[in-house]
């Protein structure tokens, strides 16, 4: 009879789960191994015709290894740049609530909103990156979003601005269940402010460091709105991002067993990825 | 299991849906919900329920034209009603490969209605129109023009009321346009063509204007590595690279505009839609011509047209030409041309006393019509989205200087070919 409670209770969230979740990516798994259906052609068994191709695809080499970049680009600055603020804004400082405010605002605006406003940023001449370079240091116009080298770079900046406030939150949370004492204790005994935060507050708050990884490292596979409002993934791909071309891939090209292959690279990179990191970093972390 | 859900959901729909007492026509239009064009369609629809008791139309909006598409498909696919939708304009082989679309032909059976079919302008009937039926009427359609600051051409010393006519003539005149500070930075650029979002567009007009288009009409074949087609890339590659009337790399479509109005750039290329957000926006008289010609005039049209869904009674069918039709009359053509900034689709449009009125008020409106003669398809084949990316790369990558025009349009010929090899 318990078994019985047991099951009805986990009924409503196993539907949803395997509805939502596994069911969609063993579909995703069984389409990547068929060719895209049409009426003239229907769709039949390839095997693994779907990963041959993505082997000999450059497009695809050219969006992972953005990807990796991208990934390189954004996680560390934004993760060092989030513990910062949120170990500042711990302090006792004038207007504390404003400063916290200021540096979560970023993450609560939508990204459509915010691509739009770095677009114009960017623009050559009239943008305000060009403005403050030919004010400041004379320099003339560089035309940031349509130059291959500097493209991605771009990007990354937005995502931090846009990340490292989310994150700082964690980290404020984190900081904030510290208990006082420890500070107090480690002020008697003479330890430095850097020495303190080396051995004390760094090592406490990995938890939160581990957690913020996984978050950031998903995310920077996720993030790619931002692409459909500033580049479309030009020029010619510089900018482009693994689930960028699966969207290109699915509803421009509309060859959704393509599309499929390349979601279940992306999820077997996400998931080895959790693992991971949670397997070699768990070790590292302690958890109270 | 696809099939059962499908009945599934198809049940679940039906019980859903109440009885029909008259013919109901649902009509997907991609448009964003609450956008102020959707009062525009709304009312039309409303005004033809009122002539024609019986029928009634369900517009509706969604999103752009790709979220439209899906969804119009999603909708036929689950088995919900879906007579008729306005959709781009280029997904015509696509829909034809999903064979969810017949041609108008089928049901424009009298002399009249017949006559319908060719009131149109022939270069818009290009995108719809397949092994010699028709299957998209047009109803939102754009070009490509040039836009001039008239300022900017009197400052220079050139005549403020004459744009280029020809490609050496464009690349003078910019170079006489360019305007440098102390220190020897550009402060306003001769001309700027948009190389985001729809480069392969811009560049049909290049190669168009160049004596070629780029796919033939069957839809299964491109033409990128001819010769002229590759010195078409190559002089637009140059406006930035060599003449340097233009910035280098890519030029980005959604804030060319701004930089036309805030005086940075004194000529750019830019579709007929942005008229009105230009007419509002500059504060300097600026001009509206054909683009210039090399060997020709040219200009890819753009945008929507109305397509017939398969799955329709017969009943459906005519309610739904009759609503199309009256969609398309002269008069609402040019009320709609006029509300919009979208080129009226037929000739006597521009007959009717409104939209003559509005044309001489403010003739900017009309250089898009009188560019018609030069007019050619949209791209679109078999495989279109990914014929196109093929080209819109290539011409990225040429403009940034990554590869040469020719290297990188003969490796997406070849890709394309590839594509395009099993419909042919």
């Amino acid at each position: 009879m318990k078994h019985v409670y047991g099951w009805l209770l986990l009924t409503p969230a196993a539907i949803l789960l395997v509805g939502f979740t596994h069911y969609p990516a063993a579909a995703t798994l069984f389409d990547s191994l068929f060719s895209t259906g049409t009426v003239v052609r229907p769709s039949r068994f390839v095997g693994i015709g779907n990963y041959a191709a993505l082997a000999d695809d450059p497009i695809f080499w050219q969006v992972l290894g953005n990807n990796f970049w991208f990934a390189l680009g954004t996680i560390p600055t934004s993760m060092t740049i989030a513990m910062l603020m949120a170990i500042w804004v711990n302090d006792r400082l004038p207007a504390r609530a404003l400063a916290r405010m200021a540096y979560f605002t970023p993450t609560v605006l939508p990204m459509i909103a915010v691509a739009n406003l770095w677009l114009f940023f960017y623009t050559p001449q009239i943008g305000l990156l060009d403005q403050i370079n030919a004010a400041l240091f004379n320099a003339p116009s560089h035309n940031w979003l349509g130059d291959p080298r500097t493209v991605l770079a771009c990007t990354m900046v937005m995502v931090i601005w846009k990340e490292a406030g989310f994150f700082m939150i964690f980290y404020l949370a984190a900081l904030q269940s510290l208990p006082p004492e420890l500070e107090e204790a480690a002020r008697m005994d003479g330890a430095s402010r850097w020495y303190f935060f080396r051995r004390v507050t760094f090592p406490l708050l990995m938890p939160t460091t581990l957690f913020v990884l996984v978050n950031a490292t998903i995310n920077s596979f996720k993030l790619v709105d931002h692409l459909f409002i500033l580049t479309k993934g030009g020029p010619d791909n510089a900018s482009s991002l693994l689930l960028y071309y699966i969207y290109q891939v699915a509803f421009s090209f509309f060859d959704t067993a393509y599309a499929s292959t390349l979601t279940v690279v992306l999820l077997l990179l996400l998931a080895g990825l959790a693992l991971v990191q949670f397997q070699l970093i768990e070790r590292r972390v302690h958890y109270r | 299991m696809r099939t059962l859900l499908a009945l599934l959901l198809t049940g679940l729909l039906a019980a859903a849906t109440p009885a029909r007492a008259q013919t109901e026509i649902t009509f997907y239009y991609p448009i964003a919900v609450g956008g102020p064009l959707t009062k525009v369609i709304d009312g039309y629809a409303r005004a033809f329920e009122k002539e024609h008791p019986g029928v009634k139309i369900n517009p509706i909006y969604a999103g752009n034209y790709d979220d439209a598409r899906i969804r119009a498909l999603a909708a036929l696919k689950a088995g919900q009603p879906a007579q008729i939708s306005v959709l781009y304009s280029i997904d015509l082989y696509e829909l034809i490969e999903q064979d969810v679309i017949v041609p108008w032909d089928d049901v424009a059976t009298t002399a009249e209605e017949k006559a319908w079919l060719k009131a149109f302008y022939p270069a818009l009937m290009m995108n719809g129109t397949y092994k010699g039926k028709v299957y998209g009427i047009p109803f939102q359609r754009s070009t490509i023009v040039l836009y001039w600051n008239k300022d900017a051409f009197k400052e220079a010393g050139l005549d403020p009321e004459k744009a280029p006519a020809d490609w050496t003539e464009m690349a003078q005149m910019a170079t006489k346009l360019v305007k440098k500070d102390a220190r020897g930075n550009v402060e306003r650029w001769g001309v700027m063509v948009p190389s985001t979002g729809y480069p392969y567009w811009m560049f049909q007009a290049f190669a168009r204007q160049n004596g070629h288009d780029l796919m033939n009409p069957e839809g299964n074949r491109t033409n990128y590595a001819h010769p002229d087609v590759i010195a078409a890339l190559q002089y637009w590659r140059d406006l930035g690279a060599k003449d340097r009337v233009m910035p280098e790399g890519t030029v980005e479509w959604g804030t060319l505009r701004q930089q036309f109005t805030e005086g940075k750039t004194a000529m750019m290329w830019h579709t007929t839609g942005n008229l009105t957000a230009v007419k509002n926006s500059a504060k300097f008289p600026f001009g509206v011509a054909m683009l210039p010609a090399s060997k020709q005039r040219g200009s890819p049209t753009g945008g929507g047209n109305f397509y017939l869904f398969k799955k329709t009674t017969p009943a459906e069918r005519k309610a739904a030409l009759d609503f199309v039709k009256w969609m398309t009359t002269p008069e609402r053509a040019a009320d709609w041309s006029i509300a919009t900034g979208y080129v009226a689709v037929r000739p006597e449009a521009y007959e009717t006393p409104k939209l003559k009125q509005y044309a001489a008020d403010f003739p900017q409106a009309v250089v898009a019509r009188d560019q018609f003669k030069f007019a050619t398809a949209e791209l679109a084949t078999f495989q279109t989205g990914r014929v196109r990316k093929l080209l819109d790369d290539a011409i990225q990558a040429a403009l940034t200087g990554q590869r040469t025009p020719a290297e990188a349009l003969k490796a997406a010929q070849t890709e394309a070919d590839r594509l395009l090899k099993p419909y042919r």
